[in-house]
């Protein structure tokens, strides 16, 4: 996919400079852009370090456990084909707590762990059941404290205020989130009905035909 | 924000945790983050400010912005939204090219802020997680997924007016 966006971008900045006569603008904007681009890694570094230190404090001092308690029965009751004390479950509250404190380094291999066991329990191996499902979906949500990513692009950019968004955020990417689970759970209500009647009619078409 | 970290440290010493050695981990950790996406940021912000350059965003806007203006989403942040879901180092590089432009601070530059840190790359996850235990199928995932990324935007937008 990434191939394509950057073959894209590249070619459609060449044709747009020809439309707009800025050829010579974009001849320099390549080389700037490259030089920019250190430059805001450089940038970066100290708060989203600042950020991944904290939360390695968080981890170790047992605050993960906690959360991962508090959170455990609600991704039970949103993933009811695995027990609360499955491996499976266990993975997923790992996961889950892991994207809140901004661990993106540990929470994917925990999601794929947490995949891996779900996907041995699934009773139609062939496509993700409505846990597995949701799951992802929680994976495509970006709930967390600290957006330090973009806190430490804004201070790079000379915000004064780095975490007036801090609200917003929060507010935000959890009604994305709500929106997305009530979605989920809707469709698989539609396609749960929509197999089983399949299955009836289905059976009774053979038998009849 | 220092509220957080405060809490954080005290709630380190109460449970006796190695705080520095702790802290200076994940400060390593967070380099090595860093170290990866680099190659990929640097490809990225010179397609972002190549594109940025030669006029497109300023087309791209002008074209959408009879349609934005009728459902109140600022045609500056299109371009965004739509780079959010497929790559976060595009994203981020997007988002740096609007904070320059428009500054960290203004409205626009506060609800592109909130639009990346509330959604997340969404197809990126879907084809890690499902290619990682070999399902092709993925039934109602994008749907659903894609509508939260839609309504995370719309209410970036939204909040970012309401609260400032």
């Amino acid at each position: 996919m990434l191939n394509v966006l950057w073959f894209g971008m590249i070619i459609v900045s060449f044709l747009c400079s020809l439309l707009t006569g800025r050829i010579e603008a974009l001849s320099s904007a390549a080389a700037a852009g490259a030089d920019k681009a250190i430059q805001l890694l450089i940038a970066m570094a100290g708060v989203m370090c600042l950020w991944s230190g904290m939360m390695r404090i968080a981890q170790q001092s047992g605050l993960t456990k906690i959360i991962a308690r508090v959170l455990s029965p609600v991704l039970c009751r949103l993933m009811p084909d695995y027990d609360r004390d499955s491996k499976a479950m266990q993975a997923v509250c790992a996961n889950v707590t892991a994207n809140i404190l901004g661990l993106g380094n540990a929470a994917t291999p925990l999601g794929i762990l947490a995949m891996k066991e779900m996907q041995k329990e699934n009773l139609h191996p062939a496509q993700p059941n409505r846990s597995m499902i949701l799951f992802v979906i929680l994976n495509t949500a970006s709930v967390q404290i600290i957006p330090s990513t973009i806190a430490a692009l804004r201070q790079a950019a000379g915000s004064t205020q780095p975490y007036a968004i801090l609200v917003p955020v929060w507010l935000s990417s959890f009604g994305a989130l709500a929106v997305g689970v009530t979605a989920a759970m809707c469709l698989s209500r539609r396609s749960g009905k929509q197999r089983a009647i399949g299955h009836k009619t289905g059976g009774r078409l053979l038998r009849n035909g | 924000m220092p509220v957080i970290m405060v809490g954080i440290v005290l709630f380190g010493i109460w449970r006796k945790t190695a705080l520095f050695d702790s802290f200076a981990a994940g400060a390593k950790e967070g380099l090595v983050s860093l170290w990866s996406i680099a190659p990929s940021l640097i490809g990225l912000v010179v397609g972002v400010t190549m594109l940025e350059a030669s006029g497109f965003f300023s087309l791209v806007s002008e074209w959408l912005s009879p349609i934005c203006q009728w459902c109140g989403f600022p045609a500056e942040l299109v371009p965004l939204g739509l780079m959010r879901p497929v790559t976060g180092s595009g994203s981020f590089a997007m988002l740096n090219t609007i904070l320059e432009q428009y500054g960290a601070d203004s409205f626009i530059g506060k609800a592109a802020s909130v639009m990346a840190g509330s959604t997340e790359t969404t197809f990126y996850a879907v084809t890690v997680y499902y290619g990682a235990v070999g399902l092709k199928k993925t039934r109602y995932t994008i749907p659903a997924a894609v509508l939260a990324d839609m309504t995370g935007m719309l209410l970036a937008v939204g909040t970012v007016r309401w609260l400032s």
